[in-house]
């Protein structure tokens, strides 16, 4: 390729590419740190003994013994179970009422909906942690719900960002496909099911998947909210493991670092499947929000 | 396109009979209906309830049981506005915004600029650079409470360099090590949209540039610094808001609050306030504070941002 430029452009070549070893030697250096930290963890939950020394930086001693401790110590099934109730619950919840909401501020005209949009926008910007202290009184001293899914769901049942996300996209269906389904004399419902949401199909995909993450990942909330362990989601037993339980098992380190390869694991997979879906909305979002 | 969308559609919307309406009016108001009253549930009762609270003298009883809760006016936000932890955790919000946004704001323009180029493996880059940010903060926490323990590979790395004591547990570090590890965590974010600002910049300016013989370095100051302002303003907003915000790295990596309340943040802070020592009505006052500051923060951004532009 380099041979058909003319000579002329020679030097100019030669500093392109030097920028280019700069660009990919820069980015190699911010891979590395983004990345060695994830490979840390699964290194250090596969060693017999997990020590901070510059040598246990390197596979080894390969044993899934810490696996097994960790299960032992927070029992893992029950506690994915845990983390798979609440976010399934949070994603149902979303992506029916979410989509119902999103329809009716893209295409359909009421009393308030300027006023609806206003409320979407507002809670988008107030974050849900300042809210915990009355949320806790209400939801576990109120309404008696600590320590069950209906509790941990409530904070996080309807992602506004997921609103906001399928409201754009109805917005950007062509206006003649809903007119003429109308003079039908086609139900909204039946618009809506048969018509626009499978057209939003892409959009569904980035809500789901924007949406998992805040409940799989979440620690404050459920945290406040359940005392009982058995009823703890991942995140929430996997810390408390970290701070008062480390004394239980041989190799604590190794242990901890399988829980938290495990609770990483669902996040990291279904990124890297969909990795565009969730750097292209969560940039959208970000800037219109 | 533009035609068979904007003829028949203009006179069926703008005239629909009146009975069609009023279907279209009830059905919509309902299919919002759910996402309202969840707001409500969630947003407002609680807003309204933690201001109620942040008025009267307010206590967890035993369930059943029932206590008074006399009005006491601004008497908790006193207490609030002269509690020194309070002052305390302020202060270390500023530490970490001190560190935290140049650290993100040239991190990821670096690193955006550096991505802004046919390369190869650049969606490998992107997926690694965005990793950090949609994993649990728990899982993170504990791999960095072992690079960065005591007996850490860090500190094993630094040798005679490594702090005493360690970074965790050292009061001057604390903090300054919650920055790094949150700057970390949410860098790929910021490095996308950056990106995304630094494809709106457009190559004409550039080439116009080179053709009046601007410096690589005069070009990044004078077009893309510019040019990718809605980014930057919106990095200091976000680190506003998550500093507010900050609990597991806290409460976690640093052992609840760091030596001396040196990593304490206010939402720690009201969890320890009001649900460990039972001063519900303390930390609903810091909550009202937390959320006027935000709300702040947010509008004169808003407000910024749109002369800006």
């Amino acid at each position: 390729m380099s041979s058909n430029v003319p000579a002329a452009s020679g030097p100019r070549e030669r500093g392109a590419r030097s920028v280019r070893v700069i660009r990919l030697l820069v980015l190699l250096a911010g891979a590395l740190a983004f990345l060695f930290p994830f490979y840390y963890m699964v290194v250090g939950s596969l060693r017999k003994v997990t020590e901070g020394n510059l040598s246990s930086a390197a596979p080894g001693d390969v044993t899934g013994g810490n696996y097994s401790a960790i299960n032992g110590a927070i029992s893992l099934g029950r506690s994915l179970v845990n983390s798979g109730v609440v976010t399934i619950g949070v994603l149902l919840c979303t992506l029916v009422f979410g989509v119902l909401a999103g329809y009716a501020l893209a295409r359909l005209e009421f009393r308030g909906r300027g006023g609806v949009f206003g409320v979407l926008l507002l809670v988008q910007t107030i974050p849900f942690q300042l809210l915990t202290l009355p949320l806790y009184v209400l939801v576990v001293r109120d309404y008696g719900l600590g320590d069950s899914y209906a509790g941990m769901i409530l904070p996080f049942a309807i992602n506004s960002t997921a609103v906001f996300l399928f409201r754009q996209f109805f917005l950007q269906m062509p206006a003649s496909l809903f007119e003429a389904a109308r003079i039908d004399g086609a139900s909204e419902l039946r618009i809506l099911w048969q018509i626009a949401i499978p057209m939003a199909r892409p959009a569904l995909l980035t809500g789901t998947l924007l949406t998992f993450i805040g409940p799989w990942n979440e620690f404050l909330w459920p945290f406040l909210v359940t005392k009982d362990a058995s009823k703890q989601p991942l995140a929430v037993s996997l810390a408390g493991f970290l701070s008062n339980l480390q004394g239980t098992v041989s190799n604590p380190t190794g242990a901890v670092m399988a829980g938290a390869c495990v609770l990483a694991a669902p996040a990291v997979v279904l990124f890297l499947l969909f990795q565009r879906h969730f750097t292209q909305t969560h940039i959208d979002s970000g800037i219109k929000g | 396109m533009t035609l068979t969308r904007t003829l028949p559609q203009a006179p069926a919307a703008r005239v629909p009979a009146p009975a069609r309406r009023r279907r279209r009016s009830g059905i919509g108001a309902l299919f919002v209906t759910p996402y309202m009253l969840y707001t409500l549930a969630v947003f407002a009762i609680p807003l309204g309830y933690t201001l109620w609270i942040s008025f009267h003298r307010f206590y967890f009883t035993a369930p059943g049981a029932h206590a008074p809760s006399p009005w006491v006016g601004l008497s908790n936000y006193r207490d609030v506005l002269t509690d020194p932890v309070v002052g305390k955790s302020f202060l270390n919000i500023a530490i970490f915004l001190v560190i935290n946004v140049p650290l993100t704001v040239g991190l990821s323009l670096v690193l955006a600029t550096a991505l802004n180029a046919k390369l190869p493996f650049r969606s490998f880059f992107r997926a690694a650079f965005y990793l950090p940010y949609i994993t649990a903060s728990v899982a993170l926490v504990a791999v960095w409470q072992f690079l960065f323990g005591s007996d850490g590979l860090v500190n094993h790395a630094l040798g005679g360099l490594a702090p005493d004591p360690s970074w965790l547990v050292n009061t001057h570090l604390a903090m300054p090590s919650i920055a790094l590890f949150v700057t970390w965590k949410q860098l790929g974010f910021f490095v996308m949209l950056y990106l995304g600002a630094l494809q709106n910049v457009g190559n004409d300016l550039y080439e116009a540039a080179s053709v009046d013989g601007a410096g690589a370095v005069r070009k990044f100051w004078s077009i893309t610094v510019p040019g990718v302002r809605p980014a930057t303003t919106l990095v200091a907003v976000y680190a506003i808001v998550t500093g507010a915000n900050l609990f597991s790295e806290p409460y976690l990596l640093t052992g609840g609050g760091g030596p001396d309340n040196s990593s304490t943040s206010p939402v720690l802070l009201m969890y320890q306030k009001g649900i460990e020592q039972g001063h519900p009505d303390f930390a609903a006052a810091l909550g009202v504070v937390l959320i006027v500051l935000v709300l702040a923060v947010t509008l004169i951004t808003r407000k910024l941002t749109e002369r800006g532009d």
